[in-house]
């Protein structure tokens, strides 16, 4: 079993640019926010949409190749799609919307295939209804395993989570993790929820209009993203601007000046003394310092601030402040809300929080 | 009550819908997903029957059918019959002015399959003609339904057109409807109202048929969320 191996190229009408890999067993993450070109890419690897120029080769097949004049017919790739509203053929049960896709297999063990599958996505007592009777996350589990029962080379999933509620998504996230470990195939998941990538994926790709940006291991991304852009993308908010001001190659930082404010770094002796990087912290490296009561280890760069902004989302809370040192810019940070109301937190307070150095990741 | 006239209604009603609706089938499906120029036109000209004035489509029929026709000259060449006052002729006029009733309904039936469910099929495996047979026909099958129902009952009612084309010749070209204004002219008013009576009943249970199928189709579409 081989994996899956892409590149995309075009000017227009929908601007691609991407070229990625992805093994039998893994699972890739396309993120990008809605318009990147997720879903393009994904019709382009299932054979519905056709770029201007590029390879696609997976299960040792060529699927498309712009330069031989190669451009395989959907129904012949065997690439098996969820589509983001499950895409159930209405008229056909359950176990009719999976042994209609095994058109390869013969006609008498179609049967026992469909009620294995249905069994594996937990759904044996219901593959008599049609998909009007099933709920949401029912019907998900039998678009699941409907793509699979075309015995994909290749399984495509289409923001598979975006159209059921918040506790049935939580329990199919287990589901699909669950099966995707018995799964020898590569997996591509197209989502624009960061949180569905991290907790899924085992390589994450960043898109924009298109193009790739970086791609890596989720929290690569998400801690060291390569640029400001990126940043954004990956929804980390504290991206500042800083110079370089010295080494430190004993105690194993680099020294960072923000608007004056010296801040410790993780070392990166590439960058020379002088230089005007972007520098980024993720959220889980900005702790709150206890009011009223300091303790050892705050003065690891301590940035003061006045609460702007404070809101409780379930057991988080997430709070915006105006840095003293960069008064034009807002601060992002969350701490669990018991904290937050222990410690008094409250719009107008000030407050002092550090950020842990190694998390703070310079760019460039 | 005419048998005679019944019976050539009926006839000419179910050649009508065999013919006709897998054409509408394949115009349908056209006309829904089909890209090329001049879509409005060909939609205007499928309408146009539904507008025309009976007698003035029938005119035009009879001018086309007529033995100074290139196509009256050419029928005629070839079957030795007349196009104009005979069965064959009024199945021809019945299949044009029909158009509308079959392909409208298609086409509709056709445009609201959902974009996703078309991109399915292929990516079940299913090739272009078993996508098709397996999955557009079945989900489009109300509004084919409804093309064959309403051409039937049409083709039964239609007066003007026939009266221009056919004429009222006794097994040959005399509707059910014909015959129901031939007897109320020959103050057979018994014969008119048994006959009436029995269009009016056929037309409530084709509507019934027609709406009793479009609100099945709207259930399997509507889903729930």
């Amino acid at each position: 079993m081989t994996g899956l191996e892409v590149r995309i190229a075009q000017d227009g009408p929908i601007p691609l640019d991407a070229a990625f890999s992805c093994g039998p067993g893994e699972t890739l993450a396309l993120v990008g926010p809605s318009g990147s070109g997720k879903s393009t890419i994904l019709r382009s690897i299932a054979g519905t949409y056709q770029p201007a120029s590029g390879r696609i080769v997976a299960g040792g097949d060529i699927w498309f190749d712009a330069a031989a004049g190669v451009a395989v017919k959907p129904h012949l790739r065997r690439a098996g799609l969820v589509f983001q509203d499950y895409a159930l053929f209405p008229h056909m049960t359950a176990v009719g919307n999976l042994t209609v896709s095994m058109g390869h297999v013969p006609k008498a063990r179609r049967r026992e295939m469909a009620a294995r599958l249905l069994d594996m996505v937990h759904l044996t007592d219901l593959e008599n209804r049609y998909p009007d009777e099933l709920s949401g996350g029912q019907q998900q589990r039998v678009a699941v395993a409907r793509a699979l029962a075309r015995e994909p080379d290749v399984l495509l999933l289409d923001e598979p989570f975006s159209a059921v509620d918040r506790a049935t998504r939580q329990r199919l996230y287990r589901e699909i993790s669950e099966l995707r470990q018995s799964l020898e195939i590569p997996v591509v998941l197209v989502t624009h929820d960061m949180d569905e990538a991290v907790m899924l994926a085992d390589r994450m790709a960043v898109l924009h209009r298109g193009a790739v940006l970086q791609t890596g291991a989720p929290e690569e991304l998400t801690n060291r993203p390569a640029t400001p852009q990126i940043a954004r993308l990956v929804g980390l908010g504290n991206v500042f601007e800083g110079r370089i001001e010295g080494h430190d190659a004993a105690a194993g930082h680099t020294v960072l000046s923000w608007r004056g404010q010296m801040l410790e770094v993780a070392l990166r002796r590439d960058l020379v003394v002088g230089t005007v990087v972007d520098w980024v912290v993720p959220e889980g490296f900005v702790v709150l310092h206890r009011r009223g009561r300091p303790s050892l280890g705050e003065r690891e760069n301590p940035v003061r601030g006045v609460i702007t902004s404070l809101l409780f989302q379930g057991q988080t809370a997430q709070v915006v402040m105006t840095p003293e040192v960069d008064p034009e810019r807002q601060f992002r940070f969350s701490l669990p809300a018991h904290s937050a109301r222990r410690n008094g937190l409250a719009q107008g307070e000030e407050v002092t929080v550090s950020l842990i150095a190694g998390g703070v990741h310079v760019m460039g | 009550m005419d048998w005679t006239a019944l019976w050539l209604s009926f006839r000419l009603a179910g050649l009508t819908v065999l013919v006709l609706v897998p054409l509408a089938v394949l115009a349908g499906r056209w006309l829904a997903f089909g890209s090329f120029r001049g879509r409005g036109v060909v939609e205007a000209l499928v309408a146009l029957p539904l507008v025309l004035p009976p007698t003035v489509f029938g005119y035009y029929l009879l001018v086309a059918f007529g033995a100074a026709s290139p196509l009256g000259q050419v029928w005629d060449a070839v079957f030795g019959r007349s196009l104009v006052f005979t069965f064959e002729g009024l199945l021809i006029a019945s299949l044009l002015f029909n158009i509308p009733f079959a392909v409208q309904p298609i086409q509709r039936a056709f445009e609201a399959i959902p974009h996703n469910l078309r991109e399915a099929a292929p990516l079940s495996g299913l090739s272009p003609w078993q996508s098709f047979l397996r999955v557009e026909l079945p989900l489009a099958w109300p509004g084919v339904l409804t093309a064959a129902v309403l051409a039937f009952a049409h083709t039964l009612g239609e007066f003007g057109i026939v009266l221009m084309v056919g004429g009222a010749i006794p097994g040959e070209t005399r509707t059910v409807a014909i015959s129901i204004y031939d007897s109320v002219q020959a103050f057979d008013d018994g014969a008119a109202a048994r006959m009436a009576a029995l269009l009016l009943a056929i037309s409530l249970i084709a509507i019934a048929l027609v709406f009793s199928l479009s609100r099945r189709a709207g259930r399997r579409f509507g889903g729930r969320s």
